[in-house]
């Protein structure tokens, strides 16, 4: 049964990763285009995941968690640089 | 590719079938409201909250198709799980913040200001930008 669900799961987060896209090129302010970048990570680790499960291996979780971290950085760095004008005071 | 081979029970392939599922259905909704809302502080509303639970159940999907008999539950996952709900709140909180401080626009018809009440705390309205400009 999950070897049906899987594409279908992969499909709806390939579209929701191409709205997230269509957000981050048009959003009217940057705090659009950061939230847009944000959400493009977040459903980027899903989608690894689901690619983990379709392979049936684990290795590529590495390069989910890097994301994972990265993407938090990143967002906070830029929000930090809007609302200070500094990332690192 | 997909071993033909496991031996899952049922029940427990229907259920990570239905996380995986639930999860990509709910991440969709979240990425639709993104797309769709009319301002920056409805826009924080769908992916915030909607992503993070849609990712969570596909995560714990795959934590119990990888614990029950494939290669064993990875750290990784934990960690990424983990990682993903304590980091989620913080940098939606920060985009709210941003937003906030930036004054961006609101939707026609919005019943006053969200910075109004902001400036009203005692030494935030020095630092907002639109008094620098008064300098």
């Amino acid at each position: 049964m999950t070897a049906t669900v899987l594409p279908i799961a992969l499909a709806l987060f390939s579209l929701s990763l191409l709205l997230n896209l269509y957000r981050l090129l048009r959003g009217p302010d940057i705090v659009d285009r950061i939230l847009g970048l944000d959400t493009l990570n977040v459903n980027a680790i899903a989608v690894i995941v689901l690619g983990g499960i379709y392979m049936d291996s684990s290795l590529i979780f590495e390069a989910a968690l890097l994301i994972a971290l990265m993407g938090f950085v990143s967002t906070v760095a830029m929000t930090k640089y809007l609302v200070r004008g500094d990332v690192i005071e | 590719m997909m071993g033909e081979s496991m031996a899952l029970p049922f029940w427990l392939d229907a259920l990570i079938a239905l996380l995986l599922l639930s999860g990509a259905l709910v991440a969709l909704l979240g990425s639709i409201g993104l797309a769709r809302m009319p301002d920056v502080y409805m826009r924080l509303h769908g992916p915030t909250k909607a992503s993070t639970l849609g990712v969570g159940a596909t995560l714990l999907g795959s934590m119990i198709w990888f614990g029950v008999g494939h290669e064993g539950l990875s750290a990784q996952e934990i960690l990424i799980t983990v990682f993903l709900f304590a980091t989620a709140p913080v940098s939606a909180h920060m985009m709210a913040r941003a937003a906030l401080h930036r004054r961006v626009a609101c939707r026609e018809g919005t019943h006053g200001e969200p910075w109004d009440e902001m400036d009203r705390l005692p030494g935030y309205a020095e630092s907002s930008p639109s008094s620098d400009n008064q300098r």
